[in-house]
């Protein structure tokens, strides 16, 4: 994405690529379906080989096998999701890259995250219990973790309770960045506060010796949670499309029903009562353009407005 | 900037010395807060003075919600936030004013807070110097974050519930570091109070600029 300066044409290419990759993402599309078989595949791959191929750990036994689901989890949804969701935000934020390419990006990225982080959670809790004893304990990591999961919490929370879309997109954008930058100050308190947690064994240093196999399945973990995460994504984004489509369309829709159905009404009562007939026929014409019912709903709203007098006052429901 | 902040901290100051919300309602509650935790704890002495921190920051916590509802809902009547910015009020001095003003309003509360704890806990002071220094750098942070909060939620319908989920999770720094700098300054553990201090000036500095930065685009809304 390049963005030049000054002459504006910056926001027009980010509303062209934002408008190209929104016909990707919700269109049918081979590449999505094959993204989600590639994942599922590459889960179930890891799924065979973490529990047939792999030999059990001499300390940990057949319990070392979390380890091919629990650090891929946590890893994406800390390293990815969350500081994707933070990036869009940001972007949303800055003038030249407002999108709501980047609004639904983030908000899908991070109820994605959620998800990741809550199994993160479990995973970590089901491993706990056998090593260290207990489901839970308050370790910098686990804590750091489950206020992450807290403070995204109240992002959605935010997003549900804002219906108008810029300002449920500033709202968010906003919570969101708020929220990030507090990530290494919780993550530094924590650590000075009680340690409890492994650290990450593999990328310190060379001096663990972790078995082939189990090398690749470890591998393999991360690979198949992120193509998840990706397929997951992008289904989320789609969704969040087709529903602020949705929301435009069913409005528009509720008023051209309600336009149709007070014409037949008006022709019922056309038929009853020929006395009042006169005095609506100026009115009704303009209701029967071909039109009418369609596009314009302003002219349609004012057409009914004058009639109300002489129609039913249940004709016109609550929503016009 | 400056102009602006001291214009808005002096409103509210003012609004505050006339309505007196703080000492009548906000102080009782924190004290009301103080008996509470006694009687969870019994009445025995040695847990209170061992959790006398931590009840303390607690208590603080609480009342910073309060505070920054009260000074957000000063604007909340229909037309005074578009009344301040048709003003030309910068965001940043806003920002700052409001953070002035519910900090003091905080310190005060603090205040009251501890001579209770002194009271009715009956805790020892081993340090001044670090329990005040703790409370005024915990203190701007608190404001810092709450405003941010405040005035994200402010003019929605769910404001009320949303602003404890979304602020006390980040604010959980200065609980931490406050509640460990008190542990030194107050019980007089082996625990030292400096990386704890240093956690509080980092998180004031960060809201302060997040807020500097982030509270023009905010206003618009």
């Amino acid at each position: 994405m390049t963005i030049e300066n000054g002459n504006g044409r910056g926001e027009v290419m980010v509303t062209e690529m934002t408008g190209k990759l929104n016909r990707w993402s919700t269109g049918r599309n081979r590449w999505i379906n094959a993204l989600g078989v590639a994942s599922v595949l590459a889960i179930g791959l890891d799924v065979y080989l973490g529990l047939w191929v792999t030999p059990p750990d001499r300390v940990q036994g057949n319990l070392v096998r979390l380890l091919y689901i629990h650090p891929a989890l946590a890893t994406v949804a800390l390293y990815v999701a969350f500081p994707l969701a933070a990036l869009c935000s940001a972007l949303w934020l800055w003038r030249r890259t407002r999108s709501s390419f980047f609004d639904r990006l983030a908000a899908s990225s991070v109820e994605v995250g959620i998800v990741f982080i809550a199994l993160t959670i479990v995973t970590g809790s089901l491993w706990g219990r056998p090593v260290w004893g207990v489901y839970w304990t308050w370790d910098a990591t686990l804590t750091t973790t489950a206020l992450l999961l807290l403070e995204f919490l109240g992002y959605v929370a935010i997003r549900r309770s804002t219906t108008d879309p810029e300002r449920r997109a500033r709202r968010s954008a906003i919570a969101a960045l708020v929220a990030f930058v507090d990530v290494p100050l919780i993550q530094s308190t924590m650590v000075w506060w009680k340690t409890l947690h492994q650290k990450a064994t593999v990328l310190l240093g060379s001096s663990t010796d972790i078995h082939g196999i189990m090398a690749v399945t470890f591998a393999l973990s991360f690979l198949a949670f992120l193509l998840l995460f990706l397929w997951m994504l992008i289904n989320r984004y789609r969704i969040e499309v087709i529903k602020d489509d949705m929301q435009g369309r069913t409005m528009e829709d509720a008023i051209n029903n309600r336009i149709a159905e007070s014409k037949v009404r008006i022709e019922d009562l056309l038929v009853k009562a020929p006395v009042s007939a006169g005095v609506l026929s100026s009115s009704t014409e303009d209701t029967r353009e071909p039109n009418a019912g369609v596009v314009h709903t302003t002219s349609s709203r004012s057409a009914s407005t004058e009639l109300s007098p002489a129609v039913p006052a249940d004709t016109f429901g609550s929503d016009l | 900037m400056w102009r602006d902040a001291l214009l808005i901290a002096g409103k509210d100051i003012r609004i505050e010395m006339r309505s007196k919300v703080v000492i009548n309602q906000m102080a009782p509650f924190a004290l009301l807060v103080l008996i509470l935790f006694a009687f969870a704890l019994g009445p025995d002495r040695t847990p209170l003075i061992n959790a006398t921190p931590g009840l303390f920051w607690v208590a603080v916590l609480f009342s910073t919600m309060f505070a920054i509802q009260r000074s957000f809902s000063l604007e909340a009547s229909e037309g005074l936030h578009d009344s301040i910015i048709l003003a030309g009020i910068d965001p940043a001095g806003f920002f700052i004013g409001k953070l002035l003003a519910i900090a003091s309003e905080l310190g005060v509360l603090e205040i009251l807070t501890a001579v209770g704890i002194i009271i009715l806990y009956g805790a020892h002071i081993v340090s001044v110097l670090v329990l005040l220094s703790s409370c005024v750098l915990g203190t701007i942070g608190l404001a810092a974050a709450g405003t941010m909060y405040g005035a994200l939620v402010s003019g929605m319908r769910l404001r009320e519930t949303l602003l404890p989920l979304l602020f006390l999770p980040v604010a959980s720094p200065v609980l931490i570091a406050g509640t460990r700098s008190w542990q030194s300054g107050l019980v007089g553990s082996h625990v030292s109070a400096a990386p704890w201090l240093w956690i509080l000036v980092a998180f004031a500095v960060l809201y302060i600029c997040v807020g500097i930065v982030l509270y023009g685009p905010m206003e618009d809304m």
